[in-house]
């Protein structure tokens, strides 16, 4: 698999929220890229800043009290950030579509989910009733929809969990786009039709060549999906990689803890590893490397000096100086 | 289930336990038919273990857990605890029982009164104790909040002050107070990240090497039960499909439903092949319960017989059983 080409490309992406008083640096300079074909993952405990950035890439940070202060966006060579509304619904109608975490509130209760796909269809394209009506069933057929013919004429608390999440998905693809972004879009759902949703997402980006950037806090849902990782704590990336490098070599103490921590039949009886003290409030961030109050590798360092990124080599980044140069550092 | 008298060991059995809702339409509100949470449960949980409930969401889980602490009126079986039935059980006769089933709520910010600080939320459960440790209460709040890891100056703090995981610590002490020796973990970690969840895990599991707690541990992700139970039952639609040891479940499920829920679990070890069809079978979660096997409509090897019979709890192996007739011709004819 080789995916050249950058169609995403955020760089040094910093999200602030004004909330009284103090300022909460959700999204503390970012930068990460999706390439075309790609599924890219972004993992990372609540409150990390998951939702904040997928939101900058499509102009939906509510501002105030929110402001993208510092970054860029670049999507096919074009900047998102301060484009003007107009041409951000055209990219938001046509290049890139959102999946979101709840397909209820996310639905609206008054039309049927005909209504909504026909509506998002013809946000991007002129198309006569008929043909739109057979269009929005061969959408509902490909994500799945047990009799659409029928089924395109419901509600969506007719539904169950799963095929709602089906039908968001048809209204992502109604538009054909480069790009999906899926915030934790299986959360809500039960193990069986996570793994349907996943398996549809994964077959519809084969088929339709698509790129897809997914958020999760969910190491195993990321495992089974991802061709390469982002772990984000505490508003910043602290590690990258494939699914490989990340799983079987990780090298922040973060993602390390992470994944000693989940549990798993394998390991009854053994005391699970877990990570002492709790992600901290993104209005008072510590100095230094944002996880040092609870790594257990901190030096004295880590307390006043930002952490570089390290490079391992073919593509696994970690920002961690500290397990970097095991000897003389900081000198 | 069917296995007999030895129960020495067991706290709590379930028999046949039921509990049907009515579905009322209409502007009369007729009853049009009935939700069958509950149909006909049976499990066993042995004191000082854990028992893990598993099963998606509606499967009738939380149901289980209320009738259990008679927060919710059955409507037949039995719920023997330490050897009496108490299903049936007056308000007075339940007296000495009440405090010795406690139950955690995934979000345990509902259970806590906001206008109280965590120390009088703790206190209340001392007091029920009566004068066992009337004299020392305080000192007993503080050995409390210690047991989960919490500093005792948090006792006058207010539940809105904590954090998900900390009010998760916060209602295990309250539960604690009343010493008792059956917990209901209802999704207690469910809503806790990854971190947090290992330090709630870990603290469950110490308690109940320090206290000898029994636990029955309700939850949707397998991979959580796998590592905490020693028993697990598979639940479908009011249904126990299938009961045995956590290792019977894991490295032999019977149920094709216990199947395709473990090969449903995405694995962090990228070792392992995470292979699932987009099957084009509906999960409905529709409340209309065919007449036979419950797990007909999704189940890939159903045979006419399935539609019909109501299936048997049957053992397939030493404490392994299973409610379907195929997986039982199968593997159930071999002694143990
Ligand atoms: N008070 C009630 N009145 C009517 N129906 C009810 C009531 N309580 C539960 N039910 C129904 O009983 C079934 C089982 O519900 P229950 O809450 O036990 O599910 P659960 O397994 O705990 O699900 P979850 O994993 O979503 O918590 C569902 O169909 C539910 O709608
Ligand atoms: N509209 C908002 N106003 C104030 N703070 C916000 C807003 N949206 C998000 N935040 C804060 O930004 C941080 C990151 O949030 P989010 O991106 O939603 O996290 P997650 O990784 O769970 O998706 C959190 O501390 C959150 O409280
Ligand atoms: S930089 Fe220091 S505190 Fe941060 S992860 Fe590395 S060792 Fe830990
Ligand atoms: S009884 Fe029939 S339908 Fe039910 S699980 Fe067994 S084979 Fe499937
Ligand atoms: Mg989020
Ligand atoms: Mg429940």
């Amino acid at each position: 698999m080789t995916h050249d080409r950058p169609l995403l490309c955020v760089e040094n992406l910093k999200v602030y929220f004004q909330s009284n008083g103090a300022r909460a640096h959700a999204v503390d300079g970012i930068s990460f890229e999706v390439r075309e074909k790609e599924t890219v993952c972004i993992v990372g405990e609540s409150g990390c800043g998951k939702t904040v950035s997928a939101l900058s890439i499509l102009g939906l940070i509510p501002t105030p009290p929110g402001e993208i202060v510092d970054g860029q966006i670049i999507f096919s060579g074009q900047n998102l950030i301060n484009l003007d509304e107009k041409a951000m619904q055209k990219i938001r109608g046509n290049h890139i579509s959102m999946v979101f975490q709840e397909p209820l509130t996310s639905l609206n209760p008054v039309f049927t989910i005909g209504d909504q796909i026909g509506e998002a269809v013809r946000t991007h394209q002129q198309i006569d009733t008929e043909a739109l009506f057979q269009y929005c069933v061969q959408l509902l057929n490909d994500v799945g929809i047990p009799s659409p013919k029928q089924r395109i004429n419901d509600y969506p608390h007719q539904l169950s969990g799963g095929q709602r999440q089906r039908v968001m998905i048809a209204m992502a693809l109604a538009c054909d786009p480069d790009l999906i972004i899926a915030d934790e879009p299986t959360t809500a759902l039960d193990v069986t039709v996570q793994a349907q949703i996943l398996a549809l997402l994964r077959s519809i980006q084969k088929k339709r060549s698509m790129s897809v950037l997914y958020i999760s806090h969910d190491l195993g849902v990321v495992s089974a999906i991802a061709d390469r990782i982002y772990v984000m704590y505490a508003g910043i990336m602290v590690e990258q990689g494939n699914t490989d490098q990340i799983f079987r070599s990780a090298r922040h103490p973060y993602t390390q803890g992470l994944l000693a921590s989940l549990p798993s039949p394998s390991k009854r009886g053994k005391r699970l590893h877990s990570i002492p003290g709790t992600v901290p409030n993104p209005a008072y961030k510590p100095k230094g490397c944002p996880f040092h109050p609870r790594c257990r590798q901190k030096i004295l360092s880590c307390q006043q000096e930002y952490p570089g990124m390290c490079d391992y080599g073919e593509g696994h980044l970690a920002r961690c100086p500290v397990l970097f140069k095991p000897k003389g550092y900081p000198g | 289930m069917e296995s007999k008298n030895k129960n020495n060991h067991s706290i709590l059995r379930i028999e046949g336990l039921k509990k049907y809702f009515p579905i009322r339409r209409g502007f009369l509100q007729k009853i049009h038919g009935w939700v069958k949470a509950v149909d006909g449960v049976s499990f066993e949980i042995e004191q000082g273990k854990t028992m893990g409930l598993v099963g998606e969401s509606g499967c009738g889980k939380t149901t289980v857990a209320r009738l259990i602490l008679k927060l919710l009126e059955s409507d037949a079986g039995k719920i023997i605890f330490q050897g009496h039935d108490i299903r049936r059980f007056s308000e007075k006769e339940m007296k000495p029982y009440r405090k010795e089933i406690q139950i955690i709520f995934q979000d345990p910010f509902g259970s806590l009164n906001p206008r109280m600080t965590i120390g009088q939320s703790i206190e209340e459960g001392i007091r029920i104790l009566g004068n066992k440790h009337a004299t020392n209460r305080k000192e007993r709040l503080e050995t409390l909040l210690s047991m989960v890891g919490m500093s005792s100056d948090s006792s006058d703090r207010y539940p809105h002050e904590f954090s998900g995981g900390q009010r998760q610590r916060i209602g295990i002490a309250r539960a604690l107070s009343v010493e008792p020796s059956l917990i209901v973990c209802d999704e207690p970690v469910s809503a806790l990240d990854v971190s947090i969840q290992a330090q709630i895990i870990n603290l469950l599991k110490d308690l109940q090497d320090q206290l000898g707690l029994s636990y029955l541990f309700i939850s949707h992700d397998l991979n959580v039960v796998g590592y905490l139970c020693n028993t697990i039952s598979v639940m479908y639609k009011g249904h126990i499909m299938e009961f045995a040891s956590s290792e019977d479940i894991f490295n032999h499920p019977h149920h094709p439903y216990t199947i395709s829920l473990l090969s449903a679990i995405p694995d962090p070890d990228p070792d392992i092949k995470w292979h699932v069809k987009p099957s084009n079978g509906h999960i409905g979660d529709s409340d209309v319960v065919p007449e036979g096997c419950k797990y007909q409509d999704r189940c890939t090897i159903a045979e006419t017989a399935c539609l019909k019979d109501k299936m048997v709890f049957e053992k397939v192996r030493e404490n392994h059983f299973v409610r379907c007739w195929k997986a039982a011709k199968n593997h159930g004819s071999s002694p143990d």
